[in-house]
């Protein structure tokens, strides 16, 4: 029999949680709830006397300062209604687990299950219809959880809650089955819709066309397979094949339509993103593009390892679950890159909808606040848990991520550049070597995720593929490996993310010609499942190692004194086949260049330049008024209430925080950590996102973006020589068809997106070393469309040598004087200024090539210990970036705006806002005036003011009249109530 | 010789690397030892005079911070660890290590008995994960090792469950009365002060805590976060020589190498 054991506070003690749950309520749901109490329920599936059970309350379960337990008996009194959440049957449960573990531990017996819930137990006159609206609008998402409710006038205070066992009982026997090709168009159009395979009609036709191939039918005899595909290969292949793992938009043949002219496109990635970084090609560059991440040169005996990833659909079905999963997701990627790396911080960029949005929601979507509350916890979890510092991140706010919610998770490593003599990044794998996996087990959870994000979101998207990480477990995974890396344990690794099993042992075999996996070894959460599932499933926090045979005893050894799974599930060779059993009867047999080389996308792509209402109003009367109000709006305001709750200090080696200023609350534009403790040299985070310019022209906005993330690095003191770009697209369906009739268009701002990272990151110098695209960010339900605008973030890593020459954007002392660097020009197209009179405009900021040089010369004046602050201009523009100065400082400022360099402005309004690109604020003690002014000579900027000792932010107009004049405290205040939840 | 420490690590214990940096650079030889490895007599705790459990979440903190490494410490090194401190050794416990320490009734450990909590460390009255720096004042009548010499000190939080609240009123007096009290959140100015300055709420803002001896010490801020000047979230600003967290880790060198 089962045993629930409940863990409430005493009755003085302040119940957090239950609190914070009460604010929640009455602020996003509008339900007047007067008090909310939490208690923690353990069921655990074993057969436990009394006196264990109280010592398990005692021992392990309640706080014997601030809780009380019962066992097996209700504590619950004196509510109105009470709610009972717990998860759904094969739902990751962290605690579970671990309570599970401890309780072995302290029992010294094995006992089942421990499976976690929570009551919430609920004071205030509400209806029963509020209170399932509070369960599933905020304690519960029925994808993954399950609740129950309890009236008090149902409530038994003796019987309490049934005991549920939320276990995974499969009736099922494990079977292979065969899949009939030789059918007409129409029917195989519908078996990659029912099946979920997500292909095409061209690539069912070639799926086809091989497996009825006479040499391809003759090798399959041979080791008993018929002419029909097995669903494991079927699966395997979709899951290789799909837009997610294969990138077919990236490598498609494209049509490119602009102005009458057309040109042909083979290949988006090698035409524009690779060939950039090939031309550029610095020493640094150690692995671009072939790995799980990219890899640079840190020093002459370090490398750093990067890259970002999304994961939007899963975190539009459950916020939490799927952004933690994000975060420890990408974690695996540096960790797996070469042979192995150090994490060593985390970035995080979400693209979400107003979270006070009020309008109706189209069905199945959950409420932005919601969204940005479940991912800000997701990435919390993931990120502090693991213990990597969250260094750099934003938050980018548009109505139209309402259709999908954009997560991007970025991770940085280091690896010594040799180990064991031997080159670190590069994989090497020989015939013989084994297949290892090793962290979780395998469950259903994930099941077609790879080829389930290659489509839009709809009201019947699978629940299978949202998965709940495992910080912990990946935790001890990943100390483990390292481990076993510095002692030459195993050859290489590689992560297990999208597509499992198949997609990580098929993409290694290609490194030896051959593999052959046993999926009847693969260590699994529970019986039932099919074959090709067990190739599939993304359960997380696995890894694949590459493993000698002779080392193999070693290996297994260490695995087991760390507490870590680790089972040989397969090995490669040089056979040219993925070969897959399953109880030694072969269930795919497939050539290893078919598997992997999918058919060629052919795409049209037009461009027509789009027309916005020219915006047109008078300069307002009162632009302090304006200035609050564009500090307020929620693409410029603090972001601290999320910053707070990420530790970006952890592993010691902060140097610039996302926070800074007089009262550690300043917007950084840009990280800086020591990643080595015992050096002075530094790593450099920043990162440009700009999809609101996408409106008028993706050309633009991603010049704009590049701009912006070399800018952010600069204003720190990054080396310009060191800077290495990520790019990450996230794009709405570029391909035309009848459920998207603007496919073409969408395609051509994709192209024009590429094509000015090519143009810019060749004149930046600053080549991309991995990047990822998410291309089906749209969702469709009841006849809504909701496209997400074209968004591309492109993150910077780079390097300062010396972290004590770093500088941050506060101003520093009174009497030092205000810079402008770059011109300004009438560029309020896409603007916050114009967003907040309605208005998006068609002048958007262009990047001038030529910008580069003037960044030169900053970092120069930077390295010189010139200057006392800088601090790039963005969002908001020119009034923005200096109040910002002002008010992180704690002081003010007297800015005369008609020294501003502008190409001829008549507008107070248009200089103060205007977001041109390549400027900054930088502050400089009068006495490096000479030697600042010196180093930046021949460039466009101009003294246009000076810090003050008081508080008074005054800046005088064209007219020689104050234009703004306020307290900056009032406005910081402006820029910080808008999240100060 | 140097002092020789062991940094406990496994699990999901995260501030290692760092905590093993800062007792070097204060001249001791530290090194990173997996639980299981004491567990398992590979590695022996009596070889070492400093015993440090660093930050992190080991065990994800689930069921409460800490608890479940202090009951894999105590259902399999109980012994160990009372002969560690009966053998008149240092320990410090850090964030999470504080919370195990706590949980396992190291501290403050009245009457000598290592193993009765009497205190605890629990959510935040923010409901919150607080990432945030703290300056704190030290107890000048606590007998605390690893604080000799320092007054004030500003170091970063970064917890979710760092509110310290003693049993009840007379342990409360006692940890007073005792000198357990080593640390309290003080804001700017050095007065006690309410939430951010005490980030959690912790009664009597206490912040760290020892036992008797002075030796067994723990806390809920990171000393080994500010080693460099560079780590201080002003330091831009500011005229600063060092880190302040270094004297936490030169005091408990220094008196090793003193008494042993």
């Amino acid at each position: 029999m089962a045993h629930r054991i409940e863990v409430g506070f005493k009755e003085n003690m302040v119940d957090a949680l239950g609190v914070s749950v009460r604010k929640r309520i009455i602020e996003d749901l509008n339900i007047p709830v007067t008090d909310v109490e939490t208690i923690d329920v353990y069921t655990i599936d074993a057969q436990l006397s009394p006196e264990q059970l109280k010592m398990l309350g005692q021992n392990l379960f309640a706080d014997p300062i601030t809780q009380v337990f019962t066992c097996d008996k209700p504590q619950a009194r004196g509510f109105s209604w009470l709610i009972e959440v717990g998860f759904r049957p094969g739902v990751t449960d962290n605690v579970g687990k671990t309570s599970t573990e401890a309780i072995e531990d302290m029992l010294k017996i094995k006992v089942g299950t421990v499976y976690t819930s929570r009551q919430y137990l609920i004071t205030g006159d509400v209806s029963r219809e509020q209170v399932e609206k509070i369960a599933s609008g905020l304690l519960a998402n029925q994808l993954i959880e399950r609740w129950e409710i309890r009236s008090i006038e149902e409530w038994d205070e003796e019987r309490g809650m049934d005991v549920v066992l939320p276990k995974v009982e499969l009736e099922h026997e494990p079977q292979v089955l065969e899949i009939d090709l030789d059918i007409g168009d129409e029917e195989l159009v519908r078996l990659s819709k029912e099946r979920l395979l997500v292909l095409s009609l061209e690539e069912m036709k070639a799926i086809r066309d091989y497996f009825y191939a006479s040499e391809v039918v003759k090798g399959r005899e041979k080791v008993g397979l018929s002419s029909r595909p097995t669903d494991v290969e079927l699966e395997a292949i979709a899951q290789t094949w799909s837009e997610h793992c294969k990138h077919k938009i990236f490598n498609a043949l494209i049509e490119y339509q602009e102005n009458e002219k057309t040109i042909k496109i083979d290949s988006l990635f090698e035409s524009y993103i690779k060939r950039s970084t090939e031309e550029i090609g610095r020493e640094w560059l150690v692995s671009v593009f072939k790995d799980n991440a990219g890899v640079i040169k840190f020093n002459p005996d370090w490398n750093v390892v990067m890259k970002v990833e999304t994961h939007n659909t899963p975190s539009a079905l459950d916020p939490y679950a799927g952004a933690l999963t994000g975060i420890v997701g990408v974690n695996r990627d540096p960790l797996g890159t070469g042979r192995g790396a150090k994490l060593i911080f985390n970035t995080d960029v979400f693209c979400f909808a107003d979270p006070y949005y009020h309008e109706e929601l189209p069905p199945g979507l959950l409420h932005p606040k919601r969204i940005f509350e479940g991912v800000r916890r997701g990435v919390e979890h993931g990120g502090n848990k693991s213990g990597v510092p969250t260094i750099n991140g934003s938050i980018v706010f548009d109505n139209r991520f309402l259709g999908k919610p954009l997560v991007y998770c970025g991770t940085c490593a280091i690896m010594p550049a040799k180990l064991l003599g031997e080159a670190s990044h590069l994989k090497k794998i020989e015939s013989g070597h084994l297949a290892v996996m090793c962290g979780g087990r395998i469950g259903k959870d994930g099941i077609h995720g790879a080829t389930f994000s290659s489509e839009e979101l709809h009201q019947a998207s699978p629940a299978a593929a949202v998965q709940i990480g495992d910080p912990i477990t990946q935790k001890k995974m990943s100390d483990f490996l390292l481990e076993a890396r510095d002692l030459g344990l195993y050859q290489t690794l590689t992560d297990n993310g999208a597509g499992g099993l198949s997609s990580s042992v098929g993409e290694m075999a290609q490194l030896s010609g051959g593999c052959e996996i046993f999926l009847d070894r693969c260590p699994l959460k529970y019986e039932g499942l099919d074959p090709w599932e067990i190739l599939l499933s993304e359960s997380q926090e696995r890894m694949t190692l590459i493993v000698p045979p002779e080392k193999m005893d070693d290996f297994l050894t260490l695995a087991k004194r760390r507490g870590v799974e680790a089972a040989a599930v397969g090995k490669f060779t040089d056979s040219g086949k993925f070969h897959v059993f399953y109880d030694d009867k072969t269930v795919a047999y497939m050539d290893m260049n078919f598997f992997h080389n999918p058919p060629q996308m052919k795409l049209r792509a037009k461009w027509r330049p789009p027309e916005h209402e020219l915006p047109h109003f008078e300069e307002p009367e009162d632009l302090t008024a304006i200035l609050k109000r564009v500090l307020s709006r929620l693409n410029v305001c603090s972001k601290e209430y999320v910053v707070r709750q990420y530790d970006h200090e952890v592993q010691g080696g902060s140097v610039v925080k996302p926070l800074v200023g007089k009262g550690n609350d300043g917007p950084s534009d840009a990280a800086v950590i020591r990643p080595l403790l015992d050096s002075n040299e530094g790593v450099v985070a920043a990162h440009g996102i700009c999809p609101k310019y996408g409106d008028i022209d993706t050309y633009h906005m991603t010049a704009c973006a590049i701009d912006e993330a070399v800018r952010n690095a600069i204003s720190v003191g990054a080396s310009l020589a060191h800077l290495a770009g990520l790019d990450n697209f996230c794009w709405c369906d570029p391909v035309q068809s009848e459920k998207n009739p603007d496919g073409e268009y969408k395609l051509a701002q994709l192209v024009r997106a590429n094509q000015a990272l090519y143009d810019y990151t060749t004149a930046f110098g600053v080549p991309c070393i991995s990047g990822k695209d998410s291309m089906k960010n749209d969702y469709l339900g009841d006849g809504i469309k909701i496209s997400i605008p074209p968004t591309i973030l492109f993150s910077v890593i780079g390097k300062i040598e010396d972290v004590e020459k770093a500088v941050t954007m506060d101003a520093k002392n009174a009497g030092d004087m205000v810079y402008v660097l770059g011109i300004t020009r009438d560029e309020l197209g896409g603007s916050e200024y114009y967003a907040e009179h309605g208005f998006v405009g068609n002048n958007i900021p262009k990047v001038d090539e030529q910008a580069i040089r003037m960044y030169q010369s900053l970092t120069e004046a930077i390295g010189q210990g010139l200057i006392a602050s800088c601090h790039d201009c963005s969002d908001g523009g020119l009034a923005v970036a200096l109040a910002e100065t002002a008010f992180a400082g704690g002081l003010g400022m007297n800015i005369d705006l008609a020294q501003t360099p502008t190409d001829g402005i008549k507008r107070n309004d248009t200089i103060l806002f205007s977001e041109s690109q390549s400027r900054f604020v930088v502050t400089v003690s009068p006495q490096n005036k000479k030697s600042f002014e010196q180093i930046m000579k021949g460039h466009v900027f101009a003294s246009i003011g000076h810090v003050t000792g008081d508080e008074d932010f005054v800046i005088q107009g064209l007219n020689r009249k104050v234009v703004i004049r306020a307290n900056i405290c009032e406005l910081k205040d402006a820029w910080q109530k808008t999240l100060s939840w | 010789m140097k002092p020789r420490v062991l940094v406990l690590t496994g699990y999901g214990i995260n501030c290692d690397y760092e905590t093993e940096f800062a007792f070097q650079f204060a001249g001791a030889w530290a090194r990173r030892v997996h639980l299981n490895d004491i567990i398992d007599s590979r590695v022996r705790l009596e070889d070492f005079q400093i015993l440090a459990i660093p930050g992190g979440f080991s065990f994800g903190d689930d069921i409460a911070s800490g608890k479940v490494l202090a009951n894999k410490l105590k259902y399999n090194l109980a012994l160990e660890l009372q002969r560690f401190i009966g053998d008149g050794k240092l320990i410090i416990g850090i964030c999470n290590g504080f919370q195990a320490m706590v949980r396992l009734g190291l501290i403050p450990a009245f009457e000598g008995d290592y193993g009765a909590q009497v205190t605890t460390l629990t959510f935040n009255d923010s409901g919150r994960f607080e990432a945030r720096w703290v300056y704190l004042k030290v107890n000048q009548d606590s007998s605390c090792i690893f604080t000799q010499g320092i007054e004030r000190i500003y170091l970063p939080v970064r917890n979710g469950e760092g509110k310290f609240i003693p049993r009840d009123e007379s342990v409360c007096q006692r940890l007073w009365h005792n000198g357990h009290v080593v640390l309290q959140y003080v804001d700017a100015q050095g007065s006690l002060a309410h939430y951010p300055w005490n980030p959690g709420g912790s009664v009597d803002n206490i912040a760290g805590i020892c036992d008797e001896t002075g030796r067994i010490f723990g806390l809920m801020p990171h000393p080994e976060a500010f080693i460099f000047r560079t780590n201080h979230p002003r330091w831009t600003r500011e005229n600063l020589v060092q880190g302040e967290g270094l004297a936490v880790f030169r005091n408990a060198v220094q008196w090793v190498k003193d008494n042993f």
